[in-house]
């Protein structure tokens, strides 16, 4: 297991705080630490005051579509007579984001408190966290301290002695991608194939087992305490630039960059001392080439992109990306981007759920024409079919992840289109072979 | 069934069709792991919902699932076999066949692609005698595949073998990772 | 209940006023707008996956599935502007890329949606320059039905009539993208007594009838509206023929009896419409056995032993209305008792339809015999008196039947075959089956509906209710009858069971006679 990084100086440490510490994992070193506090405190209060605050600290969903969570919290309609769930969605399987599994590791509880908290402000007693099969260190961990959390009376059938109810259980997934989308994770927690429903219904009015559900992202549900803590106000504060996104937000950094890991920095943060500064900036003897800022489902960054980009959901759009998932991949002038576009299409084929024409088939034809170019044999009349394929391919499926193919397809096309001519033209402008030592 | 060329078929297993074991099947769903699934079923408002943990159940006691299993878990949930394998066949982690000892899945996708993944698969396959990617080595220890992102980017190349998850493995510590081994 | 509020839009530049919570892709087939689709499938829950009946909705940033968007009032909807064609365009281009296209050998050419909208608004060529995936040519899914993957679509139509309307989930998707295919378990055929339909629903030609296979080309089939006769549920169906042999039959859809399916049983019993051993000409008795005779001399031998003693009859319930209605005149004018037998079988709904079921009564028009008066018997012989009359109607003969109808002092047969083990036949009448005449069946439910004739008789063979009538004549009763409907409206003048219907009124959904028992839409 890989312990993070020793926090930069000009990190902002909320969620991350206690990564690496050992005894904040235990129920115990929890509370020691703070831990509870917020769900004593909002059992004792109503939803809709949790809520209120919630919506003033400005939180927005850290799964990848940055939705107000106070919001959807709001639509959860109280005493419908309906059974209401939470989900948690720790399937955290976007190529390039791997935060969430930290926050489970090491502060499984605040996790836990935060589902806590979410399940009685909407109006649930019952929570699932549903976690990706593949992450067997996290399930362990959150499923030791889901039993303590019981065992300590902290939740179950008179959670902290309220006698409010609050169930909090660990599913576990089997290998899906798409069980990170949200109506996806819903069927598979019913025992189903993750197949993303069509909306209408929205969650909200018929989610998990046809009951209304609010589903969250695990750095969501983590933060929700802290700022229960704290306050609005102090969640608002942390804001450099636009003020609709505002606190801080957990940045994974992976690929070719000095110091790949986890960090933690208030929203607005420039991402280029970022990149520089936090993460230590290139390999020896290598240029940063392209930046995907958000997981791969989100446009490729050029340099001049990234380097003039402030790290929050306005900033990445302003500069031709999103912030997704926060899953920041980096490449070098080592690699080649059409090769890289290759294997993300190839996940995507990989993953597709096989419903929706357009993805099923797009995805697998995109791969073909993509692997195709990169081994030399494509032509120019590939590019304007991989372009109107990815056409057809956005805006049209059940969910997102036939557009999230032909995003890094159309981007990449379009911020390095030298590269896949050069391609077709025979002549290879890159060593693509670079192997990199940790 | 068996595939040609699909664009996407990298980490299938590579396996005779049809996951037929004859040797007469012994319920799974007995004594301790009767009570694990009986606990697991309080915790869901349909009975279905318990499939996933199900599966799991019969992969764990029996190595991987196969269609006798999936027709115990039918039975036990209520629903068809057919139903079951539908859903078997979407997880990737649900092995339809037997693999090997260890099962040593590696992420190539992009993030780890780009810090040399693909080195790390080739040195598996050499180190365990495996002859490609799904098949299972001569010895029956080793079936080495490709995974889709196992998400430990900062961590290239997470390796699972098994349920254990290996982060930050480089080619050259391939032959200590496999000597540690049984 | 209170009936839904009404919503009032514009489909392709065509008012349409629809309940609230109509979907769009029904909505506009009130107005004749067919939107493509291949998922969709009214009798079947919405999943909205294949993405082909995208229609564009002004004012909505993104085109919208028809088939699972509801109507909302104003809204404008373009079926064959720009944006949504070229969507389409692109599903079908998707859609073709891995299938086959071994249209010149597949069952289902002439009658695939997937040429239909290709045709209509495909590309004219594929773009594609890479290998086609290609899995196992074939497959057995059991039954009736076979599966060919490679022509497959995923549409899931399939799956979710078995899943979810024949309650027995035996096919599903395996795997995933475009790995994917239509699975079922080792062992768990498509033995569902209702599972033929999945070949009916399906879009391409993925699930093909064994029993159709390669036998005709689809364009080369007549096709004729018709009843089953395997049961008396009175399914619609289409009686499709080619050189004058019946070669399919298929469901036709009539949302008050059968929904849009039929039973394997009913489906797969045709082969007897085709019998070559047909009685084709009248015979009588004469020293030599049964000799061939001009109908005139047949029908008035026929009145002469009717004038003699009185009459057994025993008739089929397969026989329209207007058939058991005429022999029913002969009865009462000579005096004697009337009888049918059905043949029994066991039930077995389809769960998800309402009120649809292969009957226990395995004969379409029982409950027409009852409205006539006859009586139901599993004894039809039982109280044959040895100077009795015996009329045999299209009934056929067991070897206990054999021994009873000998004792009988004649017999005169109206039927589609000879009972050349019976000895004392006097008058034998060919008539025609009821593919080969127009007429109507009463169903369970007490619902009268027409069929007509999809194949030629064979030889002299006519109609009974034509026979009937000419013997009703010899017995000096004349009747003016050249055609069934004709027939039928003397009939509801008659009989106060089919007081106020008339033939034409009837149409193809049928109507259901004043006092039935309620039920398939009654």
């Amino acid at each position: 297991m890989g312990y993070p990084h020793t926090p930069h100086e000009r990190e902002t440490l909320v969620l991350s705080r206690y990564f690496g510490d050992a005894e904040a994992r235990t129920v115990n070193g929890w509370k020691a630490r703070g831990g509870y506090k917020a769900l004593e405190q909002a059992l004792a209060t109503t939803p809709e005051s949790i809520i209120a605050v919630l919506k003033e600290s400005g939180l927005r969903g850290r799964g990848g579509a940055g939705f107000p969570t106070g919001l959807k919290w709001s639509f959860m309609k109280q005493g419908d007579g309906k059974p209401h769930y939470l989900c948690c969605n720790a399937d955290e399987s976007e190529p390039g984001t791997f935060k969430d599994r930290e926050i489970m590791r090491w502060t499984p509880h605040a996790l836990i408190e935060g589902c806590a908290i979410g399940a009685w402000a909407i109006g649930a007693e019952t929570a699932y966290i549903y976690i990706r099969g593949e992450f067997t260190e996290p399930l362990a961990v959150m499923e030791r301290a889901v039993e303590e959390a019981y065992a300590a009376g902290l939740i179950g059938p008179n959670a902290m002695g309220t006698g409010k109810r609050v169930d909090v259980h660990v599913h576990k997934g089997a290998g899906a991608y798409i069980c990170g989308e949200e109506t996806a994770l819903m069927n598979s927690l019913e025992g189903k194939r993750g197949n993303p429903r069509i909306k209408p219904p929205f969650p909200a009015v018929a989610g998990v087992f046809g009951q209304p559900t609010t589903i969250n992202n695990v750095e969501t549900l983590a933060a929700v305490p802290h700022i229960l803590n704290n306050g609005a106000e102090w969640y608002k504060a942390f804001c450099l630039s636009s003020p609709k996104s505002t606190g801080t937000k957990l940045w994974s950094v992976c690929g070719n960059v000095a110091r790949p890991g986890n960090y933690e920095v208030v929203m607005g943060f420039p991402f280029k001392e970022f990149l520089y500064d936090l993460c230590g900036g290139p390999l020896p003897g290598r240029k940063f080439k392209a930046i995907i800022p958000g997981g791969s489902s989100v446009p490729i960054q050029n340099m001049e992109e990234a380097e003039a980009t402030l790290m929050d959901y306005e900033g990445f759009i302003a500069q031709g990306s999103m912030v997704g998932s926060g899953g920041c991949i980096v490449i070098d002038d080592a690699q080649s981007i059409p090769k890289q576009v290759a294997r993300l299409a190839r996940f995507y084929a990989h993953e597709s759920c096989a419903q929706c024409t357009q993805c099923r088939e797009g995805t697998a034809w995109s791969t073909k024409i993509l692997e195709r170019i990169v081994a030399g044999n494509g032509t120019y009349e590939d590019f304007d079919t991989l372009l109107e394929i990815g056409e057809n391919m956005t805006g049209k499926t059940i969910c997102v992840l036939s557009d999230s193919c032909a995003v890094p397809v159309a981007s990449g096309l379009a911020k390095f289109r030298s590269e896949f001519e050069a391609l077709i033209t025979k002549k290879s402008v890159h060593p693509v072979n670079a192997t990199v030592t940790a | 069934m068996s595939h040609g060329p699909s664009a996407s078929g990298g980490a299938s297993i590579k396996a005779p069709p049809h996951g037929h074991d004859d040797t007469p099947w012994e319920p799974v769903f007995t004594g301790e792991r009767r009570q694990r699934l009986d606990a697991m079923l309080t915790r869901y408002p349909t009975k279905q919902a318990a499939l996933l943990p199900a599966l799991w159940i019969v992969q764990e006691a029996r190595g991987w699932v196969s269609d006798a299993g999936m027709a115990e878990v039918a039975e036990v949930l209520g629903i068809t076999p057919a139903y079951v394998k539908g859903v078997v066949t979407f997880y990737t982690m649900y092995h339809q066949h037997p693999v090997g000892k260890h099962f040593i899945q590696v992420c190539t996708t992009t993030p780890c692609n780009v810090c040399g993944a693909e080195d790390v698969v080739a040195a598996f396959l050499k180190h365990t005698g495996c002859a490609e990617l799904g098949a299972t080595s001569g010895d029956g220890r080793f079936t080495v595949i490709e995974v889709e992102c196992l998400g430990a980017c900062g961590f290239a190349t997470p390796v699972m073998i098994n349920s254990e998850f290996l982060e930050s493995v480089t080619p050259d510590s391939v032959p200590d990772i496999l000597a540690r081994l049984s | 209940m209170t009936a839904p509020p009404m919503v009032s839009l514009t489909i392709e530049g065509r008012p349409v006023t629809v309940p609230a919570g109509t979907s769009i892709i029904e909505a506009a087939k009130t107005v004749g707008v067919l939107i493509p689709h291949y998922c969709y499938h009214p009798a079947l829950p919405v999943v909205g996956s294949c993405r082909m009946c995208l229609v564009e909705v002004e004012k909505a940033p993104k085109l919208a599935p028809a088939c699972a968007t509801a109507v909302a009032e104003g809204q404008v909807i373009h079926v064959h502007s720009e944006p949504p064609l070229e969507a389409r365009k692109g599903v079908l281009e998707m859609l073709l890329i891995n299938h086959p296209l071994d249209c010149p050998i597949c069952d289902k050419s002439g009658e695939c949606e997937l040429q239909d909208y290709t045709f209509q608004e495909g590309r004219k060529d594929s773009r594609l320059r890479d290998p086609k995936r290609f899995v196992n040519p074939v497959e057995d899914f059991g039954g009736d039905v076979l599966y060919v993957p490679n022509r497959c679509i995923l549409c899931s139509r399939c799956v979710r009539f078995m899943e979810d309307v024949a309650d027995d989930a035996v096919l599903n998707v395996t795997e995933r993208g475009d790995r994917a295919y239509i699975g079922k378990f080792e062992g768990k055929d498509l033995t569902h007594p209702w599972a033929g339909n999945v070949i009916d629903i399906c879009p391409v030609g993925a699930l093909l009838s064994k029993d159709f296979l390669n036998k005709s080309r689809s364009w080369e089939v007549d096709r004729n509206a018709s009843i089953c006769t395997g049961c008396s549920q009175g399914c619609n169906m289409s009686v499709e023929t080619r050189d004058n042999m019946v070669v399919r039959l298929r469901p036709r859809p009539n949302t008050d009896v059968n929904q849009y399916f039929m039973c394997d049983h009913g489906r797969l019993d045709y082969r007897h419409l085709n019998r070559l051993d047909r009685l084709e000409r009248p015979m009588i008795a004469g020293a030599s056995g049964l000799e061939p005779a001009d109908w005139d001399v047949a029908i008035a031998r026929a009145a002469a032993l009717l004038g003699e003693a009185p009459v057994h009859l025993v008739a089929s319930a397969n026989l329209s209305n207007e058939s058991l209605w005429l022999l029913s005149r002969v009865v009462e004018l000579r005096g004697g008792r009337r009888l049918v037998r059905i043949p029994q079988g066991p039930e077995a709904p389809l769960s998800g339809a309402p009120d649809l079921a292969l009957r226990a009564d395995r004969a379409a028009n029982g409950y027409g015999a009852d409205l006539l008066g006859y009586t139901r018997s599993d004894d039809p012989f039982s109280g044959l008196q040895s100077g009795d009359t015996l009329i045999l109607a299209d009934h056929e003969l067991t070897a206990d039947d054999l021994a009873a109808a000998a004792q009988a002092k004649t017999v005169i047969v109206l039927g589609t075959t000879l009972p050349e083990e019976l000895a004392n036949v006097a008058v034998a009448l060919p008539i025609t089956n009821h593919v080969e005449e127009e007429g109507t069946f009463t169903n369970l439910r007490g619902r009268v509906q027409r069929y007509l004739q999809a194949r030629a008789a064979p030889a002299l063979a006519r109609p009974a209710w034509f026979t009937l009538a000419d013997l009703l004549g010899a017995l000096g009763e004349p009747v003016d009858f050249l055609l069934p409907a004709a027939v039928f409206d003397a009939m509801a003048a008659a009989q106060p069971a089919f007081a106020g219907l008339t033939y034409d009124g009837l149409g193809l959904r049928g109507a259901v006679v004043a006092g039935a028992t309620a039920g398939a839409g009654a």
